[in-house]
Protein backbone atom coordinates (compact mmCIF):
# COMPACT_ATOMS: atom_id res chain seq x y z
CA UNK A 1 0.00 0.00 0.00
CA UNK A 2 1.40 3.34 -0.99
CA UNK A 3 1.42 6.23 1.39
CA UNK A 4 -1.71 8.36 1.62
CA UNK A 5 -1.29 11.86 0.23
CA UNK A 6 -1.22 14.38 3.09
CA UNK A 7 -3.89 17.04 2.73
CA UNK A 8 -4.25 18.92 6.01
CA UNK A 9 -5.78 22.07 4.63
CA UNK A 10 -6.71 23.81 1.41
CA UNK A 11 -3.34 25.55 1.05
CA UNK A 12 -1.59 22.21 1.14
CA UNK A 13 -4.16 20.72 -1.27
CA UNK A 14 -3.52 23.58 -3.71
CA UNK A 15 0.02 22.32 -4.32
CA UNK A 16 -1.51 19.38 -6.24
CA UNK A 17 -0.61 19.10 -9.92
CA UNK A 18 -3.94 18.46 -11.64
CA UNK A 19 -4.32 15.45 -13.92
CA UNK A 20 -7.48 16.84 -15.51
CA UNK A 21 -7.27 19.64 -18.07
CA UNK A 22 -9.21 22.73 -19.06
CA UNK A 23 -10.53 23.51 -22.52
CA UNK A 24 -12.82 20.55 -22.13
CA UNK A 25 -16.30 21.36 -23.43
CA UNK A 26 -18.31 21.10 -20.20
CA UNK A 27 -20.63 24.09 -19.66
CA UNK A 28 -19.18 27.04 -17.74
CA UNK A 29 -19.89 26.35 -14.06
CA UNK A 30 -20.45 22.59 -14.47
CA UNK A 31 -19.90 20.74 -11.19
CA UNK A 32 -18.78 17.49 -12.86
CA UNK A 33 -15.22 18.73 -13.29
CA UNK A 34 -15.05 20.20 -9.77
CA UNK A 35 -15.87 16.73 -8.43
CA UNK A 36 -13.40 15.03 -10.77
CA UNK A 37 -10.61 17.40 -9.73
CA UNK A 38 -11.23 16.80 -6.02
CA UNK A 39 -11.15 13.03 -6.56
CA UNK A 40 -8.08 12.92 -8.80
CA UNK A 41 -6.15 15.32 -6.59
CA UNK A 42 -6.85 13.19 -3.51
CA UNK A 43 -4.07 10.81 -4.53
CA UNK A 44 -0.63 10.91 -6.17
CA UNK A 45 -0.87 7.26 -7.23
CA UNK A 46 -1.31 6.18 -10.85
CA UNK A 47 -4.88 6.18 -12.07
CA UNK A 48 -6.83 3.84 -14.34
CA UNK A 49 -10.06 5.65 -15.19
CA UNK A 50 -13.12 5.30 -17.34
CA UNK A 51 -16.31 7.23 -17.97
CA UNK A 52 -19.72 6.20 -19.17
CA UNK A 53 -21.26 8.23 -21.96
CA UNK A 54 -22.68 11.44 -20.58
CA UNK A 55 -21.51 15.03 -20.27
CA UNK A 56 -18.23 14.12 -18.60
CA UNK A 57 -17.17 11.61 -21.23
CA UNK A 58 -18.44 13.48 -24.25
CA UNK A 59 -16.99 16.84 -23.23
CA UNK A 60 -13.55 15.62 -22.19
CA UNK A 61 -12.82 13.53 -25.28
CA UNK A 62 -13.67 15.62 -28.30
CA UNK A 63 -11.46 14.39 -31.12
CA UNK A 64 -8.56 15.13 -31.43
CA UNK A 65 -8.40 16.15 -27.77
CA UNK A 66 -8.39 14.42 -24.40
CA UNK A 67 -8.60 16.27 -21.08
CA UNK A 68 -7.16 13.36 -19.09
CA UNK A 69 -3.54 13.05 -18.01
CA UNK A 70 -3.97 9.45 -16.91
CA UNK A 71 -5.07 6.15 -18.47
CA UNK A 72 -8.68 6.77 -19.32
CA UNK A 73 -11.02 4.43 -21.15
CA UNK A 74 -13.74 5.86 -23.39
CA UNK A 75 -16.53 3.31 -23.38
CA UNK A 76 -20.31 2.87 -23.78
CA UNK A 77 -23.15 4.36 -21.77
CA UNK A 78 -23.64 1.31 -19.56
CA UNK A 79 -20.21 -0.05 -18.88
CA UNK A 80 -17.63 2.28 -17.37
CA UNK A 81 -17.90 0.05 -14.30
CA UNK A 82 -17.07 -3.21 -16.09
CA UNK A 83 -14.32 -1.57 -18.18
CA UNK A 84 -12.48 -0.61 -15.02
CA UNK A 85 -13.33 -3.91 -13.32
CA UNK A 86 -11.76 -5.70 -16.31
CA UNK A 87 -8.62 -3.60 -16.08
CA UNK A 88 -8.43 -4.31 -12.37
CA UNK A 89 -8.87 -8.05 -12.94
CA UNK A 90 -6.09 -8.02 -15.52
CA UNK A 91 -3.83 -6.06 -13.21
CA UNK A 92 -4.39 -8.66 -10.49
CA UNK A 93 -3.69 -11.52 -12.90
CA UNK A 94 -0.41 -9.96 -14.03
CA UNK A 95 0.51 -9.28 -10.44
CA UNK A 96 -0.13 -12.90 -9.44
CA UNK A 97 1.99 -14.09 -12.35
CA UNK A 98 4.75 -11.67 -11.40
CA UNK A 99 4.52 -9.98 -14.76
CA UNK A 100 3.94 -6.37 -13.71
CA UNK A 101 6.69 -4.15 -15.12
CA UNK A 102 6.51 -1.81 -12.13
CA UNK A 103 5.10 -3.91 -9.29
CA UNK A 104 5.79 -1.23 -6.69
CA UNK A 105 3.28 1.19 -8.20
CA UNK A 106 -0.15 1.10 -6.74
CA UNK A 107 -2.73 2.23 -9.29
CA UNK A 108 -6.22 3.29 -8.30
CA UNK A 109 -9.14 2.11 -10.42
CA UNK A 110 -12.00 4.59 -10.75
CA UNK A 111 -15.09 4.56 -13.00
CA UNK A 112 -17.31 7.61 -13.49
CA UNK A 113 -20.91 7.65 -14.65
CA UNK A 114 -23.86 10.03 -14.68
CA UNK A 115 -27.07 9.22 -12.85
CA UNK A 116 -28.63 8.07 -16.12
CA UNK A 117 -25.71 5.72 -16.69
CA UNK A 118 -25.75 4.53 -13.08
CA UNK A 119 -29.28 4.58 -11.67
CA UNK A 120 -30.78 3.29 -14.96
CA UNK A 121 -28.73 2.06 -17.88
CA UNK A 122 -25.58 0.68 -16.25
CA UNK A 123 -27.34 -0.44 -13.10
CA UNK A 124 -26.82 -4.21 -13.42
CA UNK A 125 -23.19 -3.84 -14.48
CA UNK A 126 -22.43 -1.74 -11.40
CA UNK A 127 -24.31 -4.22 -9.25
CA UNK A 128 -22.12 -6.99 -10.70
CA UNK A 129 -18.91 -5.08 -9.96
CA UNK A 130 -20.02 -4.40 -6.40
CA UNK A 131 -21.12 -8.02 -5.89
CA UNK A 132 -17.79 -9.36 -7.18
CA UNK A 133 -16.14 -6.82 -4.89
CA UNK A 134 -13.58 -5.57 -7.39
CA UNK A 135 -10.91 -3.35 -5.91
CA UNK A 136 -12.34 -0.26 -7.57
CA UNK A 137 -14.30 2.92 -6.95
CA UNK A 138 -17.48 3.75 -8.81
CA UNK A 139 -18.46 7.43 -8.79
CA UNK A 140 -21.88 8.75 -9.79
CA UNK A 141 -21.97 12.36 -10.96
CA UNK A 142 -25.53 12.84 -9.82
CA UNK A 143 -27.20 15.75 -11.60
CA UNK A 144 -30.58 14.01 -11.45
CA UNK A 145 -31.19 14.14 -15.19
CA UNK A 146 -29.91 12.92 -18.57
CA UNK A 147 -28.15 16.22 -19.13
CA UNK A 148 -26.10 15.35 -22.18
CA UNK A 149 -29.10 14.48 -24.33
CA UNK A 150 -31.15 17.47 -23.32
CA UNK A 151 -32.72 16.83 -19.94
CA UNK A 152 -34.76 13.62 -19.91
CA UNK A 153 -35.82 12.30 -16.51
CA UNK A 154 -33.86 9.45 -14.91
CA UNK A 155 -34.73 7.38 -11.86
CA UNK A 156 -32.65 9.92 -9.92
CA UNK A 157 -34.90 12.84 -10.94
CA UNK A 158 -36.82 13.96 -7.84
CA UNK A 159 -40.55 14.58 -7.51
CA UNK A 160 -41.76 17.87 -8.97
CA UNK A 161 -38.74 18.49 -11.17
CA UNK A 162 -39.61 19.52 -14.71
CA UNK A 163 -37.71 17.38 -17.23
CA UNK A 164 -38.22 17.13 -20.99
CA UNK A 165 -39.91 13.72 -20.64
CA UNK A 166 -41.85 14.76 -17.53
CA UNK A 167 -42.55 18.42 -18.23
CA UNK A 168 -44.46 20.65 -15.86
CA UNK A 169 -47.47 22.35 -17.38
CA UNK A 170 -51.17 22.90 -17.00
CA UNK A 171 -51.93 19.24 -16.23
CA UNK A 172 -48.73 18.08 -14.54
CA UNK A 173 -46.31 19.24 -11.89
CA UNK A 174 -43.47 17.36 -13.62
CA UNK A 175 -41.73 14.23 -12.37
CA UNK A 176 -44.03 11.97 -10.32
CA UNK A 177 -41.68 9.23 -9.10
CA UNK A 178 -39.45 9.64 -6.12
CA UNK A 179 -35.67 9.50 -6.48
CA UNK A 180 -34.22 5.99 -6.31
CA UNK A 181 -32.29 5.28 -3.09
CA UNK A 182 -29.09 4.27 -4.87
CA UNK A 183 -26.95 4.57 -1.73
CA UNK A 184 -29.27 2.12 0.05
CA UNK A 185 -29.19 -0.31 -2.86
CA UNK A 186 -25.42 -0.21 -3.17
CA UNK A 187 -24.94 -0.56 0.59
CA UNK A 188 -27.20 -3.61 0.43
CA UNK A 189 -24.46 -5.32 -1.62
CA UNK A 190 -22.54 -5.21 1.67
CA UNK A 191 -19.59 -3.58 -0.01
CA UNK A 192 -16.89 -2.34 2.35
CA UNK A 193 -17.53 1.36 1.68
CA UNK A 194 -20.25 3.59 0.26
CA UNK A 195 -20.49 7.34 0.71
CA UNK A 196 -22.45 10.37 -0.43
CA UNK A 197 -20.30 13.44 -1.13
CA UNK A 198 -20.66 17.03 -2.29
CA UNK A 199 -17.95 19.20 -3.85
CA UNK A 200 -18.61 22.20 -1.57
CA UNK A 201 -17.55 20.09 1.42
CA UNK A 202 -14.16 19.37 -0.13
CA UNK A 203 -12.57 18.17 3.09
CA UNK A 204 -15.32 15.66 3.79
CA UNK A 205 -15.09 14.56 0.17
CA UNK A 206 -11.30 14.14 0.12
CA UNK A 207 -11.44 12.22 3.39
CA UNK A 208 -14.03 9.83 1.98
CA UNK A 209 -12.19 9.40 -1.31
CA UNK A 210 -8.96 8.64 0.52
CA UNK A 211 -10.81 6.19 2.72
CA UNK A 212 -12.19 4.63 -0.44
CA UNK A 213 -8.73 4.38 -2.00
CA UNK A 214 -7.41 2.72 1.15
CA UNK A 215 -10.25 0.18 1.11
CA UNK A 216 -9.63 -3.29 -0.28
CA UNK A 217 -12.70 -4.02 -2.37
CA UNK A 218 -15.56 -2.20 -4.02
CA UNK A 219 -16.35 1.41 -3.18
CA UNK A 220 -19.44 3.32 -4.24
CA UNK A 221 -19.59 7.13 -4.23
CA UNK A 222 -22.65 9.25 -4.99
CA UNK A 223 -21.64 12.85 -5.70
CA UNK A 224 -24.21 15.64 -6.00
CA UNK A 225 -23.44 17.60 -9.16
CA UNK A 226 -25.56 20.73 -9.70
CA UNK A 227 -26.13 21.24 -13.42
CA UNK A 228 -26.46 24.88 -14.40
CA UNK A 229 -28.15 24.01 -17.70
CA UNK A 230 -30.79 21.55 -16.54
CA UNK A 231 -31.38 22.76 -12.99
CA UNK A 232 -31.58 26.23 -14.47
CA UNK A 233 -29.43 28.53 -12.36
CA UNK A 234 -26.68 31.01 -13.14
CA UNK A 235 -23.27 29.30 -13.71
CA UNK A 236 -21.66 31.47 -11.04
CA UNK A 237 -24.00 29.97 -8.42
CA UNK A 238 -22.88 26.33 -8.62
CA UNK A 239 -21.29 26.34 -5.17
CA UNK A 240 -24.18 28.28 -3.63
CA UNK A 241 -26.53 25.60 -5.02
CA UNK A 242 -24.34 22.84 -3.59
CA UNK A 243 -24.40 24.58 -0.21
CA UNK A 244 -28.21 24.67 -0.35
CA UNK A 245 -28.28 20.96 -1.28
CA UNK A 246 -26.17 19.89 1.70
CA UNK A 247 -27.51 22.41 4.21
CA UNK A 248 -31.18 21.71 3.48
CA UNK A 249 -30.36 17.99 3.94
CA UNK A 250 -31.75 17.25 0.49
CA UNK A 251 -28.29 15.69 -0.01
CA UNK A 252 -27.20 14.51 3.42
CA UNK A 253 -23.52 13.59 3.66
CA UNK A 254 -22.91 10.18 5.15
CA UNK A 255 -21.04 6.93 4.69
CA UNK A 256 -22.00 3.27 5.08
CA UNK A 257 -19.40 0.71 6.11
CA UNK A 258 -19.95 -2.96 5.22
CA UNK A 259 -23.56 -2.19 4.40
CA UNK A 260 -24.53 -1.62 8.00
CA UNK A 261 -22.56 1.00 9.90
CA UNK A 262 -23.96 4.42 9.00
CA UNK A 263 -21.99 7.56 9.86
CA UNK A 264 -23.41 10.99 9.22
CA UNK A 265 -20.37 13.10 8.37
CA UNK A 266 -21.89 16.57 8.15
CA UNK A 267 -24.49 18.13 10.41
CA UNK A 268 -25.35 21.66 9.22
CA UNK A 269 -25.32 24.23 12.03
CA UNK A 270 -28.26 26.01 10.46
CA UNK A 271 -30.53 23.72 8.49
CA UNK A 272 -31.93 25.59 5.49
CA UNK A 273 -35.62 25.08 4.58
CA UNK A 274 -36.00 22.83 1.50
CA UNK A 275 -38.09 25.63 -0.02
CA UNK A 276 -34.93 27.74 -0.42
CA UNK A 277 -33.18 24.94 -2.29
CA UNK A 278 -36.16 24.53 -4.63
CA UNK A 279 -36.59 28.28 -5.15
CA UNK A 280 -33.02 28.66 -6.40
CA UNK A 281 -33.67 26.42 -9.43
CA UNK A 282 -35.74 26.93 -12.55
CA UNK A 283 -36.65 23.23 -12.75
CA UNK A 284 -38.86 23.68 -9.65
CA UNK A 285 -40.25 27.13 -10.51
CA UNK A 286 -43.82 25.89 -11.09
CA UNK A 287 -44.00 24.44 -7.56
CA UNK A 288 -44.44 28.00 -6.30
CA UNK A 289 -47.80 28.36 -8.04
CA UNK A 290 -50.69 28.16 -5.58
CA UNK A 291 -52.00 24.84 -6.86
CA UNK A 292 -48.64 23.09 -6.39
CA UNK A 293 -47.47 24.62 -3.12
CA UNK A 294 -48.56 21.52 -1.20
CA UNK A 295 -45.70 19.72 -2.96
CA UNK A 296 -43.16 21.95 -1.23
CA UNK A 297 -44.58 20.90 2.12
CA UNK A 298 -44.38 17.25 1.07
CA UNK A 299 -40.79 17.79 -0.08
CA UNK A 300 -39.85 19.08 3.39
CA UNK A 301 -41.60 16.14 5.05
CA UNK A 302 -39.72 13.64 2.85
CA UNK A 303 -36.38 15.27 3.62
CA UNK A 304 -37.14 15.35 7.36
CA UNK A 305 -38.19 11.70 7.31
CA UNK A 306 -35.03 10.67 5.47
CA UNK A 307 -32.85 12.60 7.92
CA UNK A 308 -34.60 10.94 10.85
CA UNK A 309 -34.11 7.55 9.17
CA UNK A 310 -30.38 8.15 8.66
CA UNK A 311 -29.97 9.17 12.28
CA UNK A 312 -31.77 6.04 13.47
CA UNK A 313 -29.55 3.87 11.26
CA UNK A 314 -26.47 5.64 12.57
CA UNK A 315 -27.49 5.05 16.14
CA UNK A 316 -28.55 1.45 15.65
CA UNK A 317 -25.41 0.42 13.71
CA UNK A 318 -27.38 -2.30 11.96
CA UNK B 1 0.18 17.87 -36.58
CA UNK B 2 -2.07 17.48 -39.61
CA UNK B 3 -5.44 16.51 -38.19
CA UNK B 4 -6.87 13.23 -39.38
CA UNK B 5 -10.32 13.07 -40.95
CA UNK B 6 -13.02 11.19 -39.08
CA UNK B 7 -12.62 8.15 -41.36
CA UNK B 8 -8.84 8.05 -41.01
CA UNK B 9 -8.87 7.61 -37.25
CA UNK B 10 -8.14 4.01 -36.25
CA UNK B 11 -10.85 2.21 -34.28
CA UNK B 12 -9.73 1.67 -30.73
CA UNK B 13 -6.84 4.09 -31.13
CA UNK B 14 -5.10 5.78 -28.24
CA UNK B 15 -4.69 9.49 -27.76
CA UNK B 16 -1.45 10.21 -25.95
CA UNK B 17 -1.55 13.19 -23.65
CA UNK B 18 2.20 13.70 -23.57
CA UNK B 19 5.06 13.58 -26.01
CA UNK B 20 7.58 11.15 -24.64
CA UNK B 21 7.02 9.76 -21.16
CA UNK B 22 6.44 11.31 -17.77
CA UNK B 23 7.12 9.02 -14.88
CA UNK B 24 5.44 11.02 -12.15
CA UNK B 25 2.60 13.10 -13.56
CA UNK B 26 1.14 13.93 -10.16
CA UNK B 27 4.54 15.32 -9.18
CA UNK B 28 5.05 17.34 -12.36
CA UNK B 29 3.58 20.82 -12.73
CA UNK B 30 1.79 21.78 -15.92
CA UNK B 31 4.61 24.06 -17.04
CA UNK B 32 7.09 21.18 -16.80
CA UNK B 33 5.00 18.70 -18.80
CA UNK B 34 5.45 18.10 -22.52
CA UNK B 35 1.82 18.02 -23.59
CA UNK B 36 1.12 16.50 -26.99
CA UNK B 37 -1.19 18.23 -29.43
CA UNK B 38 -3.91 15.82 -28.34
CA UNK B 39 -4.18 17.32 -24.86
CA UNK B 40 -6.98 19.83 -24.44
CA UNK B 41 -4.41 21.80 -22.41
CA UNK B 42 -3.09 22.89 -25.81
CA UNK B 43 -6.54 24.18 -26.83
CA UNK B 44 -8.32 27.36 -25.78
CA UNK B 45 -11.89 28.20 -24.79
CA UNK B 46 -11.13 31.90 -24.29
CA UNK B 47 -13.65 32.80 -27.00
CA UNK B 48 -16.48 31.34 -24.87
CA UNK B 49 -16.19 34.27 -22.44
CA UNK B 50 -18.37 37.34 -22.37
CA UNK B 51 -17.11 38.35 -18.96
CA UNK B 52 -13.74 37.63 -17.40
CA UNK B 53 -12.30 37.50 -13.90
CA UNK B 54 -9.68 40.07 -12.93
CA UNK B 55 -7.39 39.19 -10.01
CA UNK B 56 -6.29 41.89 -7.57
CA UNK B 57 -3.52 40.41 -5.44
CA UNK B 58 -3.61 43.27 -2.92
CA UNK B 59 -6.60 41.78 -1.12
CA UNK B 60 -5.95 38.07 -1.65
CA UNK B 61 -5.37 35.97 1.47
CA UNK B 62 -4.44 32.82 -0.50
CA UNK B 63 -7.32 30.85 1.01
CA UNK B 64 -7.46 28.79 -2.23
CA UNK B 65 -11.26 28.55 -2.36
CA UNK B 66 -11.13 29.72 -5.98
CA UNK B 67 -8.49 27.08 -6.75
CA UNK B 68 -10.53 24.18 -5.42
CA UNK B 69 -13.88 25.28 -6.88
CA UNK B 70 -12.67 26.30 -10.35
CA UNK B 71 -14.24 23.79 -12.78
CA UNK B 72 -11.66 24.57 -15.46
CA UNK B 73 -8.31 24.24 -13.70
CA UNK B 74 -7.81 27.93 -14.43
CA UNK B 75 -6.76 29.29 -11.07
CA UNK B 76 -2.98 29.08 -11.03
CA UNK B 77 -1.60 28.45 -7.57
CA UNK B 78 2.05 27.79 -6.95
CA UNK B 79 3.66 27.24 -3.54
CA UNK B 80 0.31 27.87 -1.82
CA UNK B 81 -0.04 31.30 -3.46
CA UNK B 82 -2.52 32.37 -6.09
CA UNK B 83 -0.51 33.83 -8.96
CA UNK B 84 -3.08 34.38 -11.66
CA UNK B 85 -5.85 33.12 -13.91
CA UNK B 86 -5.23 30.91 -16.96
CA UNK B 87 -7.10 32.91 -19.59
CA UNK B 88 -6.84 30.18 -22.26
CA UNK B 89 -8.92 27.78 -20.15
CA UNK B 90 -11.21 30.10 -18.16
CA UNK B 91 -14.79 30.02 -19.50
CA UNK B 92 -15.91 33.01 -17.43
CA UNK B 93 -18.38 31.14 -15.18
CA UNK B 94 -17.69 33.49 -12.24
CA UNK B 95 -17.54 30.83 -9.49
CA UNK B 96 -14.14 32.14 -8.30
CA UNK B 97 -15.65 35.56 -7.60
CA UNK B 98 -18.61 34.06 -5.71
CA UNK B 99 -16.44 31.95 -3.41
CA UNK B 100 -13.84 34.66 -2.71
CA UNK B 101 -14.27 35.60 0.98
CA UNK B 102 -12.27 38.84 1.14
CA UNK B 103 -13.81 42.29 1.43
CA UNK B 104 -13.49 43.81 -1.10
CA UNK B 105 -13.22 40.70 -3.24
CA UNK B 106 -9.85 39.81 -4.74
CA UNK B 107 -11.45 38.63 -7.95
CA UNK B 108 -14.23 40.45 -9.81
CA UNK B 109 -15.89 39.89 -13.17
CA UNK B 110 -15.59 42.51 -15.94
CA UNK B 111 -16.60 42.61 -19.60
CA UNK B 112 -14.14 40.64 -21.74
CA UNK B 113 -12.80 43.82 -23.37
CA UNK B 114 -12.16 45.64 -20.06
CA UNK B 115 -8.62 46.78 -19.35
CA UNK B 116 -7.17 44.93 -16.37
CA UNK B 117 -4.89 47.71 -15.10
CA UNK B 118 -7.65 50.30 -15.26
CA UNK B 119 -10.04 48.04 -13.33
CA UNK B 120 -7.44 47.28 -10.66
CA UNK B 121 -6.72 51.03 -10.30
CA UNK B 122 -10.40 51.71 -9.56
CA UNK B 123 -11.09 48.58 -7.51
CA UNK B 124 -14.05 48.97 -5.11
CA UNK B 125 -13.18 49.83 -1.52
CA UNK B 126 -14.37 47.90 1.48
CA UNK B 127 -17.27 50.21 2.31
CA UNK B 128 -18.57 50.43 -1.24
CA UNK B 129 -18.67 46.63 -1.26
CA UNK B 130 -20.86 46.46 1.82
CA UNK B 131 -23.21 49.23 0.80
C1 LIG C 1 -26.87 2.71 -24.92
C2 LIG C 1 -27.00 4.18 -25.11
N1 LIG C 1 -28.22 4.76 -25.01
C3 LIG C 1 -28.35 6.08 -25.13
C4 LIG C 1 -27.26 6.88 -25.40
C5 LIG C 1 -27.43 8.37 -25.57
N2 LIG C 1 -26.91 9.14 -24.44
C6 LIG C 1 -25.69 9.67 -24.45
S1 LIG C 1 -25.35 10.57 -23.08
C7 LIG C 1 -26.91 10.29 -22.46
C8 LIG C 1 -27.35 10.91 -21.16
C9 LIG C 1 -26.41 10.71 -20.03
O1 LIG C 1 -27.03 11.05 -18.83
P1 LIG C 1 -26.28 10.82 -17.46
O2 LIG C 1 -25.73 9.44 -17.37
O3 LIG C 1 -27.15 11.24 -16.33
O4 LIG C 1 -25.02 11.79 -17.54
P2 LIG C 1 -25.01 13.41 -17.61
O5 LIG C 1 -24.93 13.77 -19.05
O6 LIG C 1 -26.26 13.89 -16.96
O7 LIG C 1 -23.80 13.79 -16.86
C10 LIG C 1 -27.64 9.47 -23.32
C11 LIG C 1 -29.03 9.07 -23.10
C12 LIG C 1 -26.00 6.24 -25.50
N3 LIG C 1 -24.88 6.94 -25.71
N4 LIG C 1 -25.90 4.90 -25.36
S1 LIG D 1 -25.42 20.12 -19.22
FE1 LIG D 1 -25.06 20.15 -17.01
S2 LIG D 1 -23.80 18.32 -16.55
FE2 LIG D 1 -23.72 18.71 -18.78
S3 LIG D 1 -21.85 19.94 -19.09
FE3 LIG D 1 -23.59 21.37 -18.85
S4 LIG D 1 -23.65 21.87 -16.64
FE4 LIG D 1 -22.38 20.02 -16.88
MG1 LIG E 1 -27.14 13.03 -15.29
Amino acid sequence: MSEMKKIKNLKEFSTSADRFEGANLLCPGCAHSIIVREILNATNDDLVLSASTGCLEVCTAVYPYTSWDASWIHIGFENSSTAVAGAEAMYNALKTKGRLKQPDRNPKFVAFGGDGASYDIGFQWISGCMERNHNMMYVVLDNEVYANTGGQRSSSTPIGSSATTSPAGSISYGEKMNKKDMMGIMAAHHIPYAAQVAPNKWKDMVKKIQKGFATEGAVFINAVSPCTTEWKFDPKDTMMLTDLATDSLVFPLYEVIDGKEFNITYRPKNVVPVEEYLAAQGRFKHLFKDEYKYLIKEWQERVDANWAYLQRREEAKV
Amino acid sequence: MAKKGWDEFEIGAMLRTFDGSIDDIAGTRQEDRSYSENSSYMASVADWRLIKPVFNKDYCIDCQFCWIYCPDVSIISRDKKLIGVDMDHCKGCGICVEVCPTNPKSLLMFPEQADEETEIAQWPKKDEEEA
